[in-house]
């Protein structure tokens, strides 16, 4: 074939894998959910998880939003004192955190904890046939492995969000004090005096879909590990890789759907 | 004439080019213990994780008790499963739970039994495969080889089931531990009354265990017979398996 036409072939081809992508991702989560008002339920794995990655998630995810809200307060700082705009600090710290940094920040630090430990821990049940097991013992592994995570991930991560727009905010607030000379009353003012509820909503809405984002291709690719360890160290990679690529891009979407003029 | 347990026709299965069923005659009749023989990736594996529908066949009829399975859907499945007991090869154990809650998981999940009865028939299925209580709030980390095979074995058995499948169960075991373990597969078989397939590439636990032999060669079966015709199948296939021989007309190459 002519260089133009394999070009062209290879195009075409990564647009059917991309297709079959997308339709076994839609029947593995069809597959998970379509069960999910039919007994058995799984309360404890679903309280598991909970915990798991809401509650130990926490310090990671503080610490994230404290470092990220206090260096963003110094970097509005020194840019805006160009143009005399240094009052907007707050404004800009808190609408930045909780439209955008908050639920990014959190989204990849969680994709890289949870994700990867749910591709290696799933991807090692697949390998060492203890899906298969579960298949046996009359329990289905999708809702009994995958179903609780998906719901810990779209209810926990807009918790973990909300807590970290605070701690982020806290972490511009102690900066501004204590470093660039603001006083704590009018900047605790300028900080809610424009802010919307729809700041603080939209963000949470991203984060509950990034923790759907992050929890599926966690289980998807530790589901569809294959051959021993060097299969489930490569489904922990994807899983991580996957979900931050896909958290970036749904961002941008989102962000264009939610503020829309 | 009665029912089959379980019968297999024509059922075909390949995985992109590679035929690894290639055509499978097969039937169990209730109470009998059939073995499958044949070397490392003629399709063993294949052919049971297509009876219990986790992988599901390109063609061909799965029955079990008459009932057509490769047609069901998942929840009608589901209910079929609890037939079905499974020891695999490498035991499979959830190292998340401890051991009694591995024996009785399916019972647990199920919701048919509470902490304290589950807990109890964890120690009783123990006992039947020749372990201590105390070792049912052991990790299946903290079990060796043997041991965690026993487990397995419980785990299996722990709802009565009617079928039961014995994936390669002596692989990676001692010579004398493979024989405890065949022994337990006989007896506990035997107490439950029930029908069980077992893959193997092991002789002497092919004469342990099995009623019927059959052997699978490039997704086909080739020979069946009673286990006491073995010896004398006068298939030169079966004569160079079971003796262990590198030359005759299975080449190494092939597999």
């Amino acid at each position: 074939m002519t260089i133009p036409f394999t070009f062209l072939a290879s195009i075409g081809r990564m647009f059917f894998a991309f297709l079959e992508a997308v339709g076994r991702l839609t029947l593995f989560v069809w597959a998970s959910v379509s069960g999910i008002f039919r007994p058995p339920f799984y309360g404890k794995m679903l309280m598991k998880q909970i915990i798991e990655l809401g509650y130990y998630s926490l310090p990671v995810v503080g610490m994230t939003a404290m470092f990220t809200g206090a260096a963003l307060a110094l970097q509005t700082y020194s840019g805006f004192s160009r143009f005399n705009a240094e009052s907007s600090v707050a404004i800009v710290v808190v609408l930045a955190i909780t439209r955008e940094l908050g639920p990014v920040m959190a989204g990849l630090m969680v994709a890289g904890r949870i994700g990867a430990s749910y591709a290696a821990e799933i991807g090692t049940m697949r390998v060492t046939e203890q899906i298969d097991a579960l298949t046996t013992l009359s329990t289905d592994p999708h809702k009994y492995l995958v179903l609780p995570r998906l719901l810990a991930g779209i209810t926990m991560l807009p918790l973990l969000v909300a807590i970290g727009d605070i701690i982020g905010v806290f972490g511009g607030y102690m900066v501004s004090i204590h470093n660039l000379g603001f006083s704590p009353g009018p900047y605790l003012k300028s900080t809610f005096e424009y802010l919307e509820s729809k700041d603080v909503i939209s963000g949470l809405i991203k984060a509950s879909v990034f923790g759907f984002i992050i929890t599926l291709m966690g289980c998807y690719h530790g589901f569809h590990s294959k051959g021993g360890a060097q299969g489930v160290g490569a489904a922990t990679t994807h899983a991580v890789v996957s979900a931050s690529i896909l958290i970036l891009l749904s961002n941008y979407v989102l962000t264009a759907l939610l503020f829309a003029k | 004439m009665t029912t089959p347990k379980i019968e297999l026709s024509g059922v075909y299965k390949s995985f992109g080019s590679k035929k690894v069923l290639d055509g499978i005659d097969l039937t169990i009749n209730q109470g009998e213990s059939l073995v499958v023989i044949g070397g490392s990736g003629t399709g063993k594996s294949v052919l049971i994780k297509c009876i219990l529908g986790i992988l599901s066949p390109d063609k061909g009829s799965i029955k079990i008790d008459g009932v057509e399975i490769t047609k069901l859907s998942r929840v009608e499945r589901q209910k079929i499963m609890r037939k079905f007991g499974m020891l695999f090869q490498g035991g499979a154990l959830f190292d998340s739970l401890p051991v009694w809650e591995n024996i009785s998981f399916s019972l647990l999940q199920n919701k048919s039994l509470d902490k304290k009865s589950a807990k109890d028939l964890a120690v009783e299925k123990l006992k039947a495969v020749g372990l201590a209580a105390d070792v049912a709030y052991l990790s299946p980390a903290e079990l060796s080889g043997g041991m965690q095979k026993r487990v397995a074995l419980a785990r299996a058995i722990a709802a009565n089931p009617e079928i039961i499948f014995f994936d390669e169960p002596t692989t990676g075991l001692d010579p004398i531990m493979a024989d405890v373990i065949n022994q337990l597969i006989v007896k506990c078989s035997k107490d439950l009354g029930a029908t069980t397939l077992t893959i193997t590439h092991d002789m002497a636990s092919v004469r342990r265990i099995a009623h019927r032999v059959t052997m699978i060669y490039q997704g086909k079966l080739i020979w069946q017979g009673d286990v006491r015709e073995i010896e004398r199948s006068g298939n030169e296939y079966v004569d160079q398996f079971i003796h262990g021989r590198a030359e005759g007309p299975i080449t190494a190459a092939i597999r």
